[in-house]
């Protein structure tokens, strides 16, 4: 799904996020002997900015499909004629969960990835 | 030059860098990909990986301009990731305090979590003069910098050619996944990704105005401010109990 932006717009947010990200990384280099350290809590509040920002990335595009949230990752049914059954729901959210725990045990971005886009494939290719 | 006439700082800060920076293979290559596939040609790729040279933020930038968000959006986004390099820069700063206005731009412009992370190590371990510190840093920056624009070039050319059917798209939630499972580790960062992802899944599928989401993709905004505010309050109502307020200087999980 490309962007409709066009070449000004991508250059202009890339010029201004690096120009931001550059301030970010040379602030103290530089004005070391005016400002000493961080005030503690707000390193305490950056503490929170990975946890919180990559949630608010990666939940919804697990979850929401369509404009709505599918929680249900397998759908179990029961019933007296069929017995129970086992269908996939939210393939996506079947997919993530898996790679979380892959990253859970190998704290590994490529197992973590490896982990999500083979269940993935499987799930679309093979169930 | 032959290998021995290499000052000792540099060989010592290209070998630490060799393992983290295959590390980062993966990532470079998926956020290459999503590039090409949100729209941009291979030169703003590119280009906006040497003026950013931020990984998590890239993607999480180039990912929203493929989904049209507002430019104030996907540029508050990139900002917010990057601003925990505040942290980084505090505490390294006292090591680049000699050094000259080049070598400081140099330095700074170089910084990342594992760059710091690995500099900071060697310099409390080998106590190097000034001159060996700044070679340190730019063979491990540098050599994490060249590792990086090379795996997002790959990822770039590979994008162009992969069918949509794979659905390569989903390997930019999966890296973030793999960033926050390892950022989660205390009750507060835990509180900080629930409230965060469950903020912006309600701004995604709340109705406003008779249309689905929270106008300018603000959802991810929205959560991402909420889930740090409750990581505050956790981490403010058991203080002391939790050991996580030490000094910054253990980048956990966190990649770019």
């Amino acid at each position: 799904m490309p962007t409709d932006y066009g070449p000004v717009a991508i250059w202009g947010v890339a010029a201004v996020v690096g120009l931001a990200t550059f301030a970010v990384r040379g602030s103290f280099v530089y004005l070391f002997g005016r400002i000493e350290t961080v005030p503690p809590r707000v390193t305490r509040a950056l503490r929170f900015v990975p946890p919180a920002v990559f949630a608010a990335l990666v939940v919804p595009s697990l979850v929401v499909v369509d404009g709505s949230a599918d929680l249900v990752p397998v759908a179990v049914s029961a019933s007296a004629s069929e017995g129970v059954s086992v269908a996939v729901g939210n393939e996506r959210l079947l997919a993530g969960l898996v790679a979380a725990g892959a990253a859970w045990v190998t704290e590994d971005v490529f197992a973590t990835i490896a982990a999500g886009m083979l269940t993935l494939w499987f799930l679309r290719f093979v169930v | 030059m032959p290998v021995s006439h290499v000052p000792p700082a540099v060989r010592r800060g290209v070998r630490d860098a060799t393992p983290v920076a295959v590390g980062i293979v993966p990532f470079g290559l998926v956020t290459g990909v999503a590039s090409v596939e949100a729209g941009l040609s291979p030169a703003q790729a590119v280009g906006f990986s040497v003026l950013a040279f931020a990984g998590a933020s890239q993607l999480a930038v180039v990912d929203l301009l493929g989904r049209n968000a507002a430019l104030a959006v996907a540029v508050l986004t990139g900002v917010v990731i990057n601003l925990r390099l505040l942290m980084f820069s505090a505490s390294i700063a006292p090591y680049f305090r000699p050094f000259g206005s080049r070598r400081k731009t140099l330095s700074s412009y170089l910084l990342t979590d594992q760059a710091y992370a690995l500099a900071v190590s060697w310099y409390r371990e080998a106590d190097p003069d000034s001159t060996a510190r700044f070679r340190y840093f730019v063979a491990a920056g540098g050599s994490l910098w060249v590792v990086w624009q090379a795996s997002l070039v790959a990822g770039v050319v590979a994008g162009a050619n992969v069918p949509a059917s794979w659905g390569l798209e989903f390997a930019v939630p999966l890296v973030f996944l793999g960033l926050l499972v390892p950022a989660v580790s205390t009750r507060p960062t835990l509180a900080a990704a629930v409230v965060g992802g469950g903020v912006a899944v309600a701004g995604d599928v709340v109705v406003v105005g008779g249309s689905t989401g929270l106008p300018y993709n603000l959802s991810l905004v929205v959560g991402a401010v909420a889930g740090i505010l409750a990581g505050v309050a956790v981490s403010a109502s058991s203080d002391g109990t939790e050991g996580d307020d030490g000094e910054p200087g253990t980048p956990e999980g966190v990649s770019d």
